[in-house]
């Protein structure tokens, strides 16, 4: 699996206007809606599904990053995007630290196996250090596909 | 110093997704010993049992073999609970 065969570049944000967690995840779902990923009326749900899932446990896993998530059976498909925050966003990260880069996935329910694989490839990629500084400094839609086709083809 | 090991397998539904990968992480920070897992199958892994980030990257779906082994004073606890956790399914089905 490959970054961009998950992402929804028309959905990228790469500058969020939203300055707390609850906010991005709504941008970055209502972006997925408006990129057709997601029925428009399935986004209040799924938004509240996630920020409860985000209650019971961070997915600010420390450097920066969070990968917001939920499996729901209101999508369909499998479907990605990403947002970057200039002035770093509170998400309860393990390591107190603003969040500046979200990726946020959308799983079907029951597909389990393929969910693994689109945390394994967007993890595999966060954790590099130099993916991670690329990305913050990624000022435009364009400048992000680019970043991830070069971290697609670097595999 | 002490070393332990143990051979089990992954038994939830989901597999180690982001909460039991957590879970796990959260254990193994109870104890002062070095955990790292091994997982077989088709793509062998290696994580750090104790970064999230490392644990989501194994992938580790239901029936994956996993190793976990510990270097410590406290290893052969720390692999006793974690191997507890995983075989329990995390609370999971």
């Amino acid at each position: 699996m490959k970054l961009s065969e998950i992402i929804i570049k028309d959905a990228i944000q790469p500058e969020l206007a939203a300055l707390d967690r609850d906010g991005a995840v709504r941008e970055l779902v209502a972006a997925l809606a408006v990129a057709g990923a997601l029925p428009e009326s399935a986004v209040d749900e799924v938004v509240a599904a996630i920020i409860k899932r985000e209650q019971n446990g961070s997915t600010g896993f420390g450097k920066g990053v969070a990968v917001p998530h939920v499996k729901h059976s209101k999508v369909k498909a499998m479907a990605a995007t990403l947002g970057r925050s200039i002035g770093g966003i509170d998400f309860a990260a393990l390591d107190h630290q603003p969040v500046y880069s979200i990726f946020l996935l959308l799983s079907p329910e029951n597909q389990p196996q393929q969910h693994l694989q689109a945390m394994n490839i967007i993890f595999s990629n966060l954790q590099k250090d130099m993916f991670r500084r690329f990305l913050r400094q990624c000022p435009t839609r364009e400048a992000i596909v680019e970043l991830l086709d070069e971290a697609d083809s670097g595999k | 110093m002490p070393t332990a090991s143990q051979q089990t397998s992954i038994c939830n539904t989901l597999g180690l997704h982001a909460r039991p990968a957590m879970q796990f992480v959260d254990v193994a920070n109870q104890f002062k010993s070095r955990v790292t897992v091994y997982t077989g199958g088709e793509e062998p892994g290696e994580a750090d049992g104790k970064s999230v980030m490392q644990m989501i990257i194994l992938a580790a779906t239901e029936g994956t073999p996993l190793r976990i082994e510990a270097e410590g004073e406290d290893a052969e606890k720390a692999v006793a609970t974690l191997v507890e956790l995983v075989e329990n399914k995390f609370g999971e089905v």
